[in-house]
């Protein structure tokens, strides 16, 4: 697992205009999730540091949401489905 | 460090020390988590399927549907997948990390289940082993089960 973050704001080319603008991906605190569990699917499935996934996962806990991805439409509808498949409450929204 | 039931090995694969008892139990939940998922994606007002398929785009009703219509069914099957991997392993002593990693995803979707039907919150870990709490089994399973996945995790770090 790389110790570099991942740069998640990746430019972007020749897409079109409309699902250029940028979207966010947000994961929500749920009382069940363990933070250990939700550290570790960060790590996983974005690339993440330990302190990056771990900074994240203390945000959703703390202040009940944070933004762990952003990008073109359809890139953040894939980490949605990502993280859901691994349980996480996660939406994505215009930035 | 602890020494928890899930370790990883010398050869790279991990050690599953389970009672027999332990699997007979997680046999029981997989089996009920299969019936409760179906065969296909089913929008449902049930909150553990709520939970279990979380809105993608709680603002937008057009979108939401044509997520739910992208990927419903491919998460209902990638969970299937899974519950059928580690219903083969249940009673392995050893499993590669490929295995592991669907252990880890069922045993927190069980985690999901219960929670949401003892509706958990963050604040109620004193009356939960209280025994005439009518749910204190469901609770007593929902902590072994936290155990199970915390041992999981620390042995694919």
């Amino acid at each position: 697992m790389s110790l570099a973050p991942v740069e998640v704001d990746e430019p972007t080319s020749d897409e079109d205009v409309a699902s250029d603008t940028p979207w966010i991906v947000l994961v929500w605190n749920d009382p069940i999730n363990l933070m250990s569990y939700v550290t570790f699917v960060l790590q996983k499935l974005f690339g993440y540091s330990k302190e990056k996934a771990t900074t994240l996962m203390l945000d959703v806990h703390e202040k009940g949401r944070a933004v762990v991805a952003s990008g073109a439409r359809e890139k953040c509808e894939l980490d949605v489905f990502r993280l859901h498949e691994h349980g996480l409450w996660a939406t994505m929204q215009h930035d | 460090m602890t020494r928890g039931p899930v370790r990883r090995t010398r050869q790279g694969d991990f050690e599953l020390k389970l009672s027999e008892h332990e699997r007979q139990l997680l046999g029981d939940l997989v089996g009920q988590l299969t019936s409760v998922l179906g065969d296909d994606y089913q929008p449902s007002e049930n909150p553990i399927l709520r939970r279990l398929f979380p809105v993608a785009h709680p603002d937008d009703h057009d979108l939401e549907a044509s997520y739910q219509e992208l990927v419903g069914n491919d998460l209902v099957s990638l969970r299937r997948e899974k519950l059928l991997v580690v219903a083969a392993t249940l009673n392995e002593n050893k499993v590669d990390e490929q295995t592991l990693l669907a252990w880890l995803n069922v045993i927190n979707d069980l985690r999901l289940v219960l929670g949401t039907h003892l509706d958990v919150s963050e604040d109620d870990d004193h009356d939960l082993l209280d025994p005439n709490n009518p749910d204190a089994d469901t609770y007593a399973i929902y902590g072994y089960l936290g155990y199970l996945l915390d041992s999981i995790i620390e042995s694919l770090a």
